[in-house]
């Protein structure tokens, strides 16, 4: 293992090496920093040339500049950029938190629902619901990142501000997302036509219901959950996720789950008692809701009977669940404060965050979901496609295996043979797709840093390129290429972790 | 040091799901199967190897299909279902008639087109310069009417239809180009590394990673780049530099096929890994066929399907990265039109002129959208899994029809 571990460092170690090289060499002949003096009728074109060619050591072969760059580089000095005379350490500081936020925040919730979607998709194997989801997903598969978010900026954040400054009640669109949401939860869940109707018919009354309260109770005004909604979405979470991973049958589960939202229901007010009196930061979040998983442990452990796992498994995910509401909720509750402060325009178009805000850590986090509101569902929006086509085609794959078969003939549950015989295999494919298609969405980070006017390491590189900086784009170069190879090497070894017949010996 | 003890280098890292463990089934291996099914066993394992026994009674998943493609060839039974693919076929008529529509309009070369204006060229304002396109009456519009700017004029003016019609001209060019490029470079790569193993296999692998690390888009950009800053400065001379500015869509297809073949040559590998064990290559070593006549008339042939598939998914992508480049300024620009740079001259009239941005954004989203139905067409099509799933109307048809001939035979 560390033998194999080792070899691969050293192969990736390598590869980044020889790709420093490449691209320096194919940056260095496309950029060109002379142009804007070539163009010039200075009097003194001639010496400012020649300054500029001494400067940036033009007058030597490339190899010369790359060996410069590339000692400085492993002395961890990643340069300058030439034009602005900054420090491209400094400029990075900001640039690739920025940047990683944007790209784990796409990349996560892509996941979570292209997989999701894509089970269901595959469960309901050649029904309208499963064509439906394969035409919606190529729809989205075909669209180009940037017009997406130049479509999300110039049209869909005016209309959501001018909404949220004025909330009213679109009768033809509330009924329109009614009746596909109606729709989209008749074919996910299936049955009969019985079955299908009453789940239409209840989804879709469910929006409407919901949606006008949220309209005309004010409740738009000042969105929050409050201790009603995390409640509900808790035990309903609790009860969800104990009828997925171990069955209604299993009631230590189900108590250790439901237990688990009632500490947490419980937490709520304690938690708001203790964010009053004490400033957060980020470390104190990730604290607490580690915490919150360790507390949840420990009640699937103390309710967990000969099958611990299970129980400690269920508890832990209604943890989360309700310890991301609980937070979520909190961050809501400044939306007044943070809607005066903007001047009522909540739904930024523009960069990471709006700049001299001031406020407290909550209006802070606040001002960073505005600003990632747009550019992560333009990125979403791409990349759930594939996930989806992804994990509906190895589903489909899984559970047209002999083992499929034959635990379906010994009689198990429908649920069992989904969730621990088809499901399990079925994820494990998606480990080697996920570096890959990081890969990508860094690539589509690239452009929608751009159009939002993001300045994280897709626009510096941008920027860089089209100012013929040759070292920013290094640093761009060389931190995506590292990222790309870790995420890689993970994989592999996630890889050999899930699938036991691969063995890492290399 | 061969690959095959490193099994974590074999991981299907880019292959689509419905394509990755095919089951190696080598024909005549499986259990005879007798009658019509055994014709067509050797062309169709994947489908039929698990059905022989119920087979012979005209029962079971898989037999209809065999009947159906008795004594048909590999290309006919590709064409067959790709025809019968309800997706594909509308997604080749909307490209065809894309492309068809771009190409009399603007003309090919040096024949001229049946749209008189020219892309960029400013003209006089008609109105705000509203598209003047209007819809049949059936559609609820007040009948069909091209008119004089049917998409709409941008503030100068200039005819947004001849540049639309002159922006997906250079999308299909890029991604002929394209789609070329890769598919040599890719496949070469692929046989190359597939059939020989060994230290050429490592090594062309390690440049395959190479490229697949960056993000297609970043190595694009400099690419792309590289060609607007090269006539300048490099002093060419100014017809050199005519000559790659008129041919810019040629040149930067070239560059990306460049960038986007590893895919292709990973996909090729896996595939030529696989088959260069089979006997018919062994059959053709041992009658003292040449290496280049096993990789081309041997090995190839077998490998087809995954790369027309790969090829034509690589196209779909051709469009949306070409737009993406020019729309970032790192792709085609005047005098050459893209549909990418389009939206970028006109996003900031979105409010004031959205069709300007509708309207190419629409064809770049038609195009890769048939593009991509016409690969999951063939992609079903070449698959020898894929099974015919009757309707549930066709099946009450059929289970009628049993039911009656039981009737009657009683």
């Amino acid at each position: 293992m560390i033998r194999f571990l080792f070899r691969r460092l050293l192969l990736a170690l390598g590869t980044l090496l020889v790709l420093s090289a490449v691209v320096y060499f194919m940056v260095d002949l496309a950029v060109d920093p002379l142009q804007d003096l070539r163009q010039s009728t200075s009097p003194q074109k001639a010496e400012l040339i020649a300054r500029r060619v001494a400067l940036l050591q033009l007058d030597q072969p490339w190899w010369v500049r790359y060996w410069d760059w590339l000692s400085g580089f492993v002395r961890g000095d990643l340069g300058l950029a030439w034009k602005t005379q900054e420090q491209v350490t400094s400029q990075l500081q900001d640039a690739v938190a920025t940047s990683i936020s944007l790209v784990l925040a796409a990349t996560v919730l892509a996941l979570l629902l292209g997989i999701m979607v894509g089970i269901v998709s595959a469960l309901r194997q050649y029904t309208a619901f499963d064509y439906s989801i394969t035409f919606v997903s190529f729809v989205l598969y075909s669209l180009p990142v940037f017009w997406v978010a130049v479509l999300l900026k110039q049209f869909m954040a005016i209309g959501l501000n001018d909404f949220l400054n004025n909330p009213f009640l679109n009768w033809p669109a509330t009924i329109i997302a009614a009746v596909v949401i109606g729709l989209f939860w008749a074919g996910a869940l299936g049955g009969d036509l019985r079955r299908k109707l009453i789940t239409f018919t209840a989804a879709a009354l469910i929006t409407i219901g919901t949606w006008s309260f949220a309209v005309y109770s004010g409740w738009l005004d000042a969105p929050a959950f409050g201790v009603i909604g995390v409640a509900v979405v808790g035990f309903a979470a609790a009860i969800a996720v104990t009828m997925v991973f171990a069955g209604m049958n299993n009631k230590r589960a189900l108590y250790s789950a439901l237990t688990t939202a009632t500490v947490g229901v419980a937490m709520w007010w304690a938690m708001q008692w203790f964010w009053f009196y004490y400033a957060m930061d980020i470390g104190w979040i990730l604290g607490l809701l580690v915490t919150a998983i360790a507390v949840a442990m420990l009640i699937g452990w103390l309710w967990g009977g000969p099958d611990r796992g299970v129980s400690m498994r269920g508890a832990v995910i209604t943890a989360i669940v309700i310890a991301t509401m609980t937070f979520i909720d909190r961050v809501m509750q400044v939306y007044p404060i943070y809607f005066q402060a903007v001047r009522g325009r909540p739904i930024a178009t523009i960069g990471a965050q709006t700049p001299n805000l001031g406020g407290d850590f909550w209006v802070q986090q606040l001002d960073r979901f505005t600003h990632l509101l747009l550019p992560t569902i333009a990125l979403v929006l791409i990349s759930f496609a594939s996930y989806t086509r992804y994990q509906r085609g190895s589903m489909l794959e899984v559970l047209s295996q002999e083992y499929i078969r034959t635990a379906r003939a010994k009689g198990l549950s429908e649920r069992v043979v989904i969730v621990r015989h088809a499901l399990r295999n079925g994820l494990m494919p998606l480990a080697s797709i996920i570096p890959v298609d990081l890969v990508a969405v860094i690539g589509g980070a690239v452009i929608t840093e751009t159009i939002f006017g993001w300045s994280g390491m897709g626009r510096l590189f941008i920027l860089s390129l089209g100012n013929a900086e040759v070292d920013p784009v290094m640093a761009y170069v060389m931190i995506t290429g590292a990222l790309a190879m870790v995420a890689n090497l993970l994989a592999d070894l996630l890889y050999a972790v899930l699938d036991p017949r691969i063995r890492v010996n290399a | 040091m061969s690959n095959d003890d490193k099994p974590l280098d074999n991981l299907p890292e880019d292959q689509l799901p419905s394509e990755q463990g095919t089951p190696e089934i080598i024909p005549g291996d499986h259990p005879a199967t007798p009658g019509a099914v055994q014709d067509t066993a050797g062309l169709e394992p994947g489908g039929l190897a698990d059905e022989g026994d119920e087979g012979a009674v005209g029962r079971g998943e898989g037999v209809g299909e065999a009947k159906e493609v008795e004594g048909l060839s590999q290309g006919q039974i590709v064409w067959r279902r790709f025809v019968r693919h309800k997706g594909a076929m509308s997604g080749l008529g909307v490209l065809v008639f894309i492309a068809l529509l771009a190409t009399t309009a603007r003309g090919l070369g040096p024949i001229p087109g049946w749209w008189p204006k020219q892309p960029l060229a400013s003209g006089t304002m008609i109105g705000r310069g509203e598209p003047s396109l209007t819809l049949p009456t059936w559609l609820g519009g007040p009948g069909f009417n091209i008119g004089e700017h049917p998409f709409g004029q941008d503030n100068l003016g200039a005819d947004n239809f001849a540049a639309v019609m002159a922006g997906i001209q250079t999308s299909l060019l890029v991604m002929l180009v394209l789609g070329a490029t890769s598919l040599l470079v890719g496949v070469t790569v692929g046989a190359l590394s597939g059939y020989y193993r060994g230290k050429l296999d490592t090594f062309l692998m390690r440049v395959t990673d190479l490229f697949i690390t960056l993000p297609v888009i970043v190595i694009g950009a400099v690419l792309g780049k590289l060609l607007s800053a090269a006539p300048e400065k490099f002093g060419l001379s100014l017809e050199a530099a005519q000559v790659i500015k008129g041919n810019m869509p040629l040149l930067l297809g070239l560059a990306l096929g460049l960038v986007l073949w590893p895919s292709m040559a990973r996909l090729v590998r896996a595939e030529f890994l696989g088959l260069r064990e089979r006997e018919f290559v062994d059959s053709a070593r041992v009658a003292g066929a040449t290496d280049w006549r096993i990789i081309t008339k041997h090995i190839l042939p077998n490998a087809v399907g995954v790369i027309i598939v790969n090829t034509t998914l690589l196209m779909s992508t051709a469009v949306v990265l070409e737009t993406a480049l020019s729309y970032l300024g790192f792709g085609i620009s005047a005098p050459s039109v893209s549909l990418g740079n389009l939206i970028s001259i006109n996003q900031g009239a979105f409010q004031t002129r959205p069709w300007l941005f509708w309207w190419p954004g629409l064809f770049i989203i038609l195009m890769a959208l048939s593009i991509n139905f016409i690969g999951d067409g063939l992609r079903d099509a070449f698959d020898p899994r894929t099974k015919r799933i009757p309707s549930k109307r066709e099946m009450d048809k059929a289970l009628a029809a049993a039911a009656a001939e039981k009737e009657v035979a009683r």
